[in-house]
């Protein structure tokens, strides 16, 4: 038995489920950012699975998946700063009493 | 043979962890756990003979994200709170079982078009190669420095004490 691409897209596949079921049923903030953190990596397993298997030479998928390991460190360092500034004007994080622009 | 017993073992491994981020009550332990998760990855990573990645992925991922996670868990102080699960539990976990089920089913019905092709022995110079030369991929990396200028300012203006 040989791991094949479907071995690696089944596995990305459970791994961003697991990571939609996390951030859409925590309470926690930065759990739910940590949720999206696993959504991001289980793509770039995909995004590396297809540049292997489907254009080994072209290593296309493996330049996005850079640029999305660049994007996604942007989006926790942004997202952690603005939940450190919600808890300091709002003495919690708990994402269901953040409502400040809920009406 | 090696390759299929490494596979399963980083399969079960990052499943394991992550569905521990998702259960786990204890913040703390759910970071650590994530750490765990991007080292599978990594591992992940090497087995699809993709080394760089796997270098930045343990230098960006378990070296820089979950320093700042675990800095931010502590500066809050909700770790007495715990983790708890909202009253979208059921529904959540409904969407995400049908997701899953849905992407599996298109996955093992197409039929993907496998190169023969053996992939080099290494790839940091065929990816600077791609990423620097006049025809690749050099207008994302000049922008890309923009994107982090504009998070380190933003991240630094979020975070300032206004009330000096």
């Amino acid at each position: 038995m040989t791991i094949g691409l479907e071995h690696y897209l089944v596995l990305s596949a459970i791994l961003f489920s697991i990571g939609l079921y996390g951030a859409l049923a925590k309470h926690n903030a930065i759990v739910i950012l940590m949720s999206i953190e696993i959504m991001l990596s289980a793509v770039n397993i995909a995004l590396i699975a297809f540049s292997r298997f489907i254009v080994p030479a072209e290593l296309t998928g493996q330049i996005f998946a850079l640029f999305a390991m660049t994007v996604a460190a942007a989006e926790t360092a942004v997202g952690l700063a603005i939940i450190i500034s919600i808890y300091r004007n709002k003495e919690t994080i708990d994402a269901n009493k953040i409502d400040l622009m809920k009406w | 043979m090696g390759q299929v017993i490494a596979f399963w073992v980083f399969a079960v491994a990052i499943i394991g962890a992550a569905l521990g981020v998702v259960l786990l009550k204890n913040v703390f332990r759910a970071a650590v756990l994530l750490v765990a998760c991007f080292f599978g990855v990594a591992g992940i990573f090497i087995l699809l003979s993709a080394d760089f990645l796997a270098a930045m992925q343990i230098l960006i991922y378990i070296g820089a994200i979950s320093i700042l996670v675990i800095l931010a868990i502590m500066l809050t102080r909700e770790v007495a709170f715990g983790s708890p699960s909202n009253k979208f539990q059921i529904p959540a976990f409904i969407i995400a079982a049908l997701f899953c089920t849905g992407v599996i089913w298109a996955i093992l019905n197409t039929q993907w078009q496998i190169s023969s092709v053996a992939p080099g022995a290494t790839t940091t110079s065929g990816l600077g190669v791609k990423l620097f030369s006049k025809d690749g991929f050099i207008l994302p990396v000049e922008i890309l420095p923009t994107v982090l200028l504009a998070t380190i300012l933003g991240a630094i203006v979020l975070v300032k004490d206004r009330k000096k």
